[in-house]
């Protein structure tokens, strides 16, 4: 199966150590010429940690487990404190995201519905025209449906991306009532017999009440078309954001049954820990980070590389 | 979550008092408290630290007088100090009076450079000046057609050139086009690009040579968390940006990038942006932000909102009513239209000090105002004014007419008399004779 296989660690190593400030050479130079951990270098862990957005409390308790988990190793050295540092962030992420197992489920749905949601330019749109791309290429019949009904082009910027990949676009106008078009769209599907449908919605912030509401909304309209419809509801977060992401993810979790993130821009030099609250706290796995423009700048998440891609 | 920060204060300066001084063992905790409050902010970590190194030079020494308390007065510097860093002169938007004023936006992608365009647009419209936007986003689909779409809103031509895969030319022209049909105002919107790519940025600042702005804008995201201090600064040794907008600050962000970046460039914070309605753009105020970023709730946009909204005649009226046992159902009608005009209920009580938490917690209902609206609109005039009235026969036909039970009517007659029978009391006993509405404007 083509799904994803251009799985490119080499791309998220080269985005994730764009800076010099990355992750790595900043342990490495703290490490260098000590062969203690110290309380001082502890601190500059901290500072590590922090400055990539993990936050001041799930820092916290990093350090103090790995502290905890080093004395029973006995050894205080620069390897098995780096080692036992990168196997509790890993530990904190779960699983990878395995193709074999989301392939099983795509196919256990005909169609399969996606459900894409997230506040306010997080990369919803981008990150639709990916997916429906890698789905197209590994020979499914994909139709997106364009939900976002507010913002101004928002259709448009959908229907490039569906030209692009050449899927099948379920059109709104502006102002209409986005569940009608979600409705819509899986009527669609029904009729061409596609594989999977990907709805877009409107970028909404958690804090207004009625967006949230129809959100909800737009979730029982699935299901009524299709019971066991949206099959997967993907929150996208920008890789940039900071601590507000985490409120994000727990405000969109209380209307919608989230079932895995996205994050995105992580090309940059944004690390995006906050990840690690949001799996740490919701237990949502993350199931594709963003790399790029590029319509192959989607990738399955595998922790261990992820973490070994900030320290390596 | 967020508690106000002065009672977090209090309680780990509790130890102080009686010592009258402030002094670097019995504030160390302090400090501690307070570095986490500004990291669960989103502020820099070195900016924090930097910044707390400065408060605490600032607190040492300072006695402990009775009348403050220590937290009240660690939390005064700590406000002061975050105005000052935030404030600063020259926000005022840069406008020329006579040729034509150029304004370049720049900034990530999704940080909000269209929406922002197309709100600077219709406020400097109102200005009377003669705008002209101009889309240079050759790269995200549909960002042309959405900064048309906006542009139909507010009824400002938007130049772009079809086809053109140079955005540094469709710049140029646009001020060429904007010179030769009378425009004064060109808001030029540029593609979100990262810091890191060089060939972007090398655009960006073309772009900017090219067209000579008077104002350059760093639009960004107030969700950033910690890497806002590297773009920002990659932005500013590009472009030398000269003010930054803060967008979506209609979320419950507290916005402590915006203190990391002023940090790191020292440039102004022009506007901050408030949700996708084209007029919710606010010119920037730092000791608000203070107080988001510190969690202690925005309570001068509150007092504002509520005076803007608040009539002084009417709350004279109001307490010569209450005073006088004559608060009728007309009054009361009054009441609920004016917290209505007052907007949601939960965003302005989640604007007061210390309710952050509360009132996530809480659903005011605010269907419950339209039904009591409705059925007091459903009374005749007679009825509003005189309550008394209400027999069972007018109850019934209230209750049908505004869509109600009767027991719904008669809860609300129910609550007016218990009401009127606890003002009675107050006024009996006299005590607080002059309640005086007026200050409960707070200020």
């Amino acid at each position: 199966m083509a799904l994803f296989d251009n799985i490119n660690l080499e791309k998220l190593k080269a985005g994730l150590s764009k800076t010099k400030n990355k992750l790595v050479d900043r342990i490495s130079e703290t490490f260098t010429g000590k062969a203690q951990v110290d309380e001082e270098l502890l601190e500059e862990i901290e500072e590590i940690l922090i400055s990539s957005d993990i936050g001041m409390d799930t820092t916290e308790r990093i350090i103090e487990n790995t502290r905890r988990s080093l004395k029973e190793k006995n050894s205080r050295d620069r390897d098995t404190f780096m080692q036992t540092l990168e196997e509790e962030l890993i530990k904190i992420l779960g699983k990878p995201t395995d193709l074999d197992e989301e392939i099983n489920k795509i196919k256990s749905c005909k169609p399969f519905v996606l459900l894409i949601i997230g506040i306010n330019g997080s990369g919803k749109t981008t990150t639709i025209g990916k997916l429906s791309s890698q789905f197209k290429n590994s020979g499914y019949d994909v139709i997106v449906g364009s939900a976002d009904t507010f913002r101004a082009a928002a259709n448009e910027q959908l229907e490039v991306w569906a030209n692009r990949s050449k899927v099948k676009i379920i059109q709104s106008k502006t102002g209409a009532d986005p569940s009608s078009v979600a409705f819509d769209t899986l009527q669609a599907a029904k009729q061409d017999n596609a594989d999977i449908v990907i709805i877009d919605t409107a970028g909404r912030l958690h804090t207004k009440k009625n967006l949230m509401e129809e959100l909800r909304k737009i979730n029982n309209v699935l299901s009524k078309v299709f019971l066991y419809a949206p099959n997967e509801v993907y929150l996208v977060v920008d890789g940039n954001s900071g601590q507000n992401a985490l409120i994000q993810a727990r405000e969109f979790s209380k209307f919608t049954h989230i079932s895995g993130l996205i994050v995105t821009k992580l090309d940059g030099t944004a690390k995006g820990g906050i990840l690690f609250q949001i799996c740490d706290e919701l237990k949502i796995p993350v199931k594709f980070i963003g790399v790029g423009e590029g319509i192959d700048d989607l990738q399955p998440f595998v922790p261990e590389n992820y973490v070994k891609a900030l320290f390596s | 979550m967020l508690e106000d920060l002065t009672e977090k204060l209090e309680r780990s300066l509790k130890k102080i008092t009686g010592q009258g001084r402030l002094t670097e063992t019995n504030i160390s905790d302090t400090l501690r408290e307070i570095r986490r409050v500004l990291l669960d902010a989103d502020v820099n970590y070195k900016v924090a630290k930097q910044f707390i190194e400065d408060v605490k030079q600032k607190a040492l020494g300072q006695e402990v007088i009775t009348s403050v308390t220590p937290g009240q007065l660690i939390t005064k510097i700590i406000h002061d100090e975050l105005t000052k860093l935030m404030g600063g002169s020259n926000q005022a938007l840069l406008l020329n009076p006579s040729g034509i004023t150029v304004i370049l936006m720049v900034g990530l992608q999704g940080s909000g450079k269209t929406t922002f365009s197309g709100k600077l647009a219709k406020h400097l419209s109102k200005l009377n000046r003669k705008v002209l936007l101009t889309a240079c986003d050759i790269y995200r689909p549909a960002a042309i057609e959405q900064l048309k779409t906006l542009g139909e809103q507010i009824n400002v031509p938007v130049f772009s050139i079809a086809g053109e895969k140079n955005a540094i030319k469709i710049a140029g022209d646009s001020i060429e086009y904007a010179k030769a049909n009378g425009f004064n105002t060109v808001l030029v919107d540029t593609a979100g690009r990262l810091h890191v790519d060089e060939d972007l940025m090398n655009e960006v600042e073309e772009i900017k040579k090219k067209i000579n702005p008077s104002e350059t804008l760093f639009v960004v995201d107030s969700m950033t968390g910690q890497d806002a201090v590297n773009s920002a600064k990659a932005f500013h040794d590009k472009v030398d940006f000269s003010g930054i907008v803060l967008t979506k600050l209609d979320g419950d962000s507290r916005g402590g990038c915006a203190l990391s970046i002023k940090a790191v460039v020292d440039e102004p914070i022009k506007f901050i942006s408030l949700g996708e309605k084209l007029d919710s753009l606010e010119v920037f105020y730092p000791e608000r932000l203070a107080s988001r970023i510190l969690g202690k709730g925005d309570i001068v946009s509150l007092v504002e909102k509520a005076q803007e909204q608040f009539d002084e005649k009417e709350a004279e009226q109001l307490e010569k009513k209450l005073m006088s046992n004559k608060f009728d159902f007309e009054d009361f009608l009054g009441q609920i239209k004016m917290l209505k005009r007052m907007g949601s209920l939960k965003s302005l009580m989640g604007m007061v000090p210390g309710m952050n938490k509360a009132i996530k917690n809480t659903d005011i209902d605010e269907k419950q105002l339209v039904r009591v609206e409705s059925i007091i609109q459903s009374m005749t005039k007679l009825e509003r004014g005189d309550p008394k009235l209400l027999n069972g026969s007018r109850r019934k036909r209230i209750a049908n007419g505004s869509g109600n039970s009767i027991q719904d009517v008669n809860r609300l007659i129910k609550q007016y008399k218990e009401m009127q029978n606890m003002l009675k009391m107050f006024n009996k006993k006299g005590f607080n004779k002059k309640m005086n509405l007026k200050n409960m404007r707070l200020n």
